[in-house]
């Protein structure tokens, strides 16, 4: 069993029950970040459908990050994720509107 | 006491004005679902309802549709996105570019059009969706094309006769018409010029912009091209250019009379290369007698110097008689006609990029007078 700890951010709480941390034990062991999320996605579903897209992907203008560094450049899914990580939910600068 | 109510969609939120029956000035409230685009708005009004769904799209979170049964105080946001493609179609929804009520006699039905251009059906007054298989699985499909805002399907026509003829528009694709409720459908664009391609009447491809129709002429379909004015009069088996007289026969917003099926609204575009007024001259077009010619109306509208173009649906018309006819800018300008179209005032300036406009009339009793509150017995 290996504990996570995912960061919310401020536009997903909603969908998360208002928790701006979710503390979760992730089963397969040693998990993948797509292992880790797939347990987020349980506990919140509806952050899940903010998060990827209905294909599984993480949308363009999201960044997750495990630890510091964006999965975009760790592996993606496949990161591996040690016992106590820290995996954050950013919106992407990319994504605003003017 | 009517009221008419203003659903305006915007790139950054949703607003709604309201103003007697007079339609002289107008209040307007809002941001709703600030910060999100809102391509497609609906009123339902079926059973009772008084429903407005929003399709509201973040940029980064995705997009979904969202009720209101209370003009905006509440949203029901739904946790889980409720418009979805199966896993097995390897599509992913960017945008919702049209909601439709179904026919009074079903009042659970909904229908949303969306890119990728696909259509999705709620038979439970819109708790879930399904994607239409039949226009899924086209076989045309690999060979739609996206246009400047998407491959969307942005256009849903029923036939209030008969629920299972429906047409629909995609850009580009063209029109497609099911006759089985969306079991099959065919390309109905026999006539419709495709400026952008070697062949300029192919049997699908076009860039049909905006299809109407009055509900007590089913099957005449009128239709703003991307290049192109055109009517059918047999349910789009063929198309006739009625582009007579016209600045330019490119644009997006079209629109129809409520009483009066001959008469017709645009809004001309210079061109798709320069996407201006033209000639700096903000003008609607009407035709009274089915597209033979049209008129521009000026009233009230900038006549120097303006550059505003008006999306697909960002004009509409409410019910009243005269007919009020509203549309919406690019740069945020909402303007109303009380008397279908002959004069116009500005309704209200700076808003976002406005998107889509429909209009409701509404019954509206006067709230029962509030007492006033009574300090509480108990402490």
């Amino acid at each position: 069993m290996t504990r996570v700890v995912f960061l919310i951010p401020t536009p997903l709480r909603p969908y998360a029950a208002g928790r701006s941390r979710i503390e979760i034990d992730v089963a397969k062991d040693p998990p993948a970040l797509g292992d880790a999320l797939e347990a987020l996605w349980e506990a919140a579903p509806g952050v899940r459908d903010r998060v990827v897209t209905e294909q599984g992907e993480v949308r363009q203008h999201v960044n997750v990050f495990v630890g510091t560094e964006s999965c975009r450049w760790s592996g993606g899914l496949a990161t591996p994720i040690a016992d106590g990580a820290e995996i954050a939910i950013f919106p992407a600068i990319s994504g605003g509107v003017c | 006491m009517k009221t008419v109510r203003l659903l305006v969609g915007t790139t950054k939120g949703v607003f709604f004005l309201r103003a007697p029956a007079a339609r002289a000035a107008w209040q307007v409230e809002g941001p709703h679902l600030p910060g999100r685009a809102i391509y497609s708005l609906a009123h339902d009004g079926r059973g009772g309802r008084q429903r407005v769904w929003a399709g509201a799209a973040s940029m980064h979170w995705g997009a979904v549709l969202v009720p209101t049964d209370d003009w905006g105080r509440t949203w029901d946001e739904p946790q889980e996105a409720n418009v979805k493609f199966p896993a097995d179609t390897g599509l992913a929804l960017k945008q919702i570019w049209q909601i439709a009520p179904g026919l009074d006699e079903e009042p659970d039905t909904l229908f949303c059009g969306v890119d990728p251009a696909a259509l999705f059906r709620s038979t439970d007054a819109g708790k879930s969706w399904e994607v239409v298989r039949g226009l899924l699985d086209h076989p045309h499909r690999e060979r739609w094309q996206p246009g400047g805002g998407g491959m969307c399907l942005h256009t849903i026509v029923r036939d209030p006769a008969n629920a299972d003829r429906m047409w629909i528009a995609i850009s580009s694709g063209g029109v497609y018409r099911t006759s089985d409720g969306g079991r099959t459908w065919t390309a109905r664009n026999a006539g419709i010029r495709a400026e952008f391609m070697p062949e300029k009447y192919p049997e699908f491809g076009q860039c049909v912009h905006k299809v109407v129709q009055h509900p007590s002429r089913p099957g005449r379909l009128f239709a703003q091209n991307h290049w192109g004015l055109y009517r059918s009069d047999d349910a789009g088996d063929s198309w006739q250019d009625i582009a007579h007289g016209v600045p330019s026969d490119f644009g997006f917003a079209m629109t129809i009379h409520p009483h009066e099926p001959d008469t017709v609204y645009i809004i001309p575009i210079q061109s798709d290369m320069v996407r201006v007024a033209p000639d700096g001259k903000l003008r609607v077009y009407r035709t009274r007698n089915g597209g033979r010619s049209w008129e521009a109306l000026t009233r009230g509208l900038p006549q120097r110097r303006a550059y505003d173009i008006v999306l697909r649906d960002a004009m509409t018309t409410d019910s009243l008689e005269p007919a009020g006819v509203y549309f919406g800018t690019r740069n945020g300008k909402l303007y109303a006609s009380n008397d279908s179209g002959s004069s116009w005032r500005l309704a209200v300036d700076g808003l976002p990029s406005i998107t889509c406009v429909r209009a409701v009339v509404a019954d509206d009793r006067k709230p029962a007078r509030r007492t006033k509150a009574r300090p509480s017995a108990r402490r």
